[in-house]
């Protein structure tokens, strides 16, 4: 832990390479397609309730908030934050170019740090930010709905990115791994398993969002399993474990080798 | 000037035992650290390069330890087997962006010096992924040696290089070796290391088999017993010959289809290659094929180490 508390925390380098690879163009559409999904149906449900007066009413009321809490929190960043997370190492280590960062006398947690602060980047640019779009386009002002989900978005992308770069340090099969946690655990195990809801990054994110709305949230029927505080310290520990874990294991990370 | 040595070192993945007790000493100079693939050349370059903590034994350089310890890479330069680099930046960024990793204090100056050195200042704005295998080696030279370190690993760094590129490498280390530091480098293939090293190592399936000079190495390669499969215009008759020779161990003689073939048991490589055109020419008889049975790498390196 003294070289936690030693760290120089950011590289500019590290974060330059690991950005030019993480942002390369596949990736950049892949990363694209969930906002534009979200912004293209948030557009769609404006035009219809711009036609139909009783969508516009469930638009200013529980409309808004299920769209945004069950594509943009529920399935938008978990994916983002798989893709940016193990993207911002996982093929640097199973191509092996990990080696030249490794090489140097780097602190291991400044790489990690430095990987997962890009990371970050990528999930409030890709998720955040567009969820924060779509509830202005949605509900038609910078009010408390865009604002509460683009804070969950956020907070929900921090513990994700961290959790899969993780992953993606200790274990080859990231990206099944991560699916398996965001599909299966959090939605299909959370879904049917009341106790399950308390271990999701998901329902944390959401207790988060419901705090920052305040009273309104119950009328919009946002619910969370578990407590705001619960959330936030939930959230802020498993982000700093995983990245510490990750620096860790850094330390002696075994490099493929074709022999 | 520095001293890498590694003390009864043993690496093992579960079962697999990959290095097994290794005890050797790289002082300032050129060494070649030569075995076939899967004899654990690579493996003990990663613990050299603090990559890998020995399973028992220890790893040190200059009497320091070396796994999780990352200011080592400030003596330690190391140029890995694998291709991959990040092929979206251009050879001048990816070397700058390792001389500024290493916090050196004028990095452009580091790797605009690496890479004239490596002669790639022609090439160096095109990105990585247009370049040739050759180049890229080149290109991984550069980051290896942009911070000057005393040593230096290169794991299989001929691999791929056409003729031209090798001599260029040749020289390039027998240069760096000239200049005091200490340099290792893994081959698979004997003329590589011959042409480089003054020294060497061998490693065969884990083993360390055997070290030093490489006339000494050579010789014992080459003095080992041999097979060879010989055809002449008279088989019998070169057969009484050849075993009247002291060269020769043992014979037999192979029927094969319409004619016949010799197998013969050579006591000395060198002799015998001597010998048998001499006892030919001596008896008449014509030789129509002279083939060695077991000159795989494999064997030669088996033989050391049943030594």
């Amino acid at each position: 832990m003294t070289n936690l508390m030693t760290l120089r925390p950011l590289n500019g380098t590290v974060a330059q390479l690991t950005a030019r690879s993480l942002l390369g163009r596949k990736r950049t559409v892949l990363l694209s397609l969930l906002p534009l999904a979200l912004l293209a149906l948030c557009a769609l449900a404006r035009i219809l309730g711009s036609l139909d007066p009783g969508i516009a009413d469930e638009l200013q009321g529980p409309l808004a908030a299920d769209l945004l809490g069950a594509f943009g929190i529920a399935i938008m960043m978990p994916l983002l934050g798989l893709i940016a997370g193990t993207g911002s190492i996982g093929p640097e280590i199973d191509e092996g170019s990990i080696v030249y960062l490794l090489a140097k006398p780097l602190n291991r947690y400044s790489i990690v740090v430095t990987k997962l602060v890009v990371a970050i980047g990528v999930v409030i640019a890709f998720g955040a930010v567009p969820v924060f779009v779509a509830g202005v386009v949605l509900t038609g002002e910078v009010g408390s709905v865009a604002i509460a989900y683009a804070v969950g978005a956020l907070a929900a992308g921090v513990a994700y990115s961290a959790v899969f770069l993780m992953l993606a340090v200790i274990t080859r099969n990231a990206v099944v791994v991560g699916l398996i946690y965001a599909l299966i655990w959090e939605s299909l195990v959370g879904g049917l398993v009341p106790g399950a809801q308390a271990l999701s990054i998901q329902q944390w994110a959401t207790a988060v969002l419901k705090q920052v709305f305040g009273d309104g949230a119950y009328s919009l029927g946002i619910g969370a399993a578990v407590e705001f505080t619960t959330g936030l310290v939930a959230l802020i520990v498993v982000t700093l474990a995983a990245t510490g874990y990750a620096g860790r294991r850094l330390q002696t990370l075994r490099l493929n080798d074709d022999s | 000037m520095s001293t890498l040595e590694l003390e009864q070192v043993s690496r093992w993945y579960g079962n697999v035992v990959a290095v097994n007790d290794v005890t050797m000493r790289l002082d300032p100079g050129v060494t070649g650290l030569l075995g076939p693939n899967g004899a654990g050349k690579s493996t003990l370059i990663h613990m050299m390069a603090g990559f890998l903590g020995p399973s028992a034994g220890t790893v040190t350089l200059d009497g320091r330890a070396l796994i999780r310890d990352p200011e080592i890479y400030r003596d330690i330069g190391l140029v890995p087997e694998r291709e991959e680099m990040y092929d979206t930046v251009s050879g001048w960024a990816f070397v700058l962006a390792n001389a500024k990793l290493h916090k050196l204090a004028d990095p452009e100056a580091a790797a605009r010096r690496a890479i004239d050195i490596v002669e790639m200042a022609d090439v160096q704005e095109r990105d990585i992924r247009t370049y040739s295998k050759g180049m890229k080696q080149r290109i991984k030279m550069a980051t290896a040696i942009v911070h000057d370190p005393t040593v230096l690993l290169l794991d299989e760094p001929f691999n791929g290089m056409d003729p031209r590129q090798r001599l260029h490498l040749m020289d390039l280390l027998h240069r760096l070796g000239d200049e005091g530091r200490t340099i290792l480098f893994s081959s698979h293939i004997l003329e590589e290391v011959e042409q480089i090293a003054g020294r060497i190592e061998v490693m065969v399936a884990g083993r360390h088999a055997a070290s030093g000079d490489f006339r000494e190495i050579r010789r014992l390669m080459t003095q080992r017993p041999h097979q060879y499969t010989i055809r002449s215009d008279d088989d019998r008759a070169l057969a009484s010959a050849v075993m009247a020779d002291p060269s020769t161990a043992g014979v037999e003689l192979i029927p094969a289809g319409d004619g016949s073939s010799l197998h013969v048991q050579a006591t000395d490589f060198a002799a015998f290659t001597h010998a048998l055109p001499a006892v030919a020419t001596r008896h008449g008889i014509r030789l129509l094929e002279v083939r060695p049975a077991d000159e795989s790498l494999e064997s030669v390196f088996s033989y050391l180490v049943t030594r």
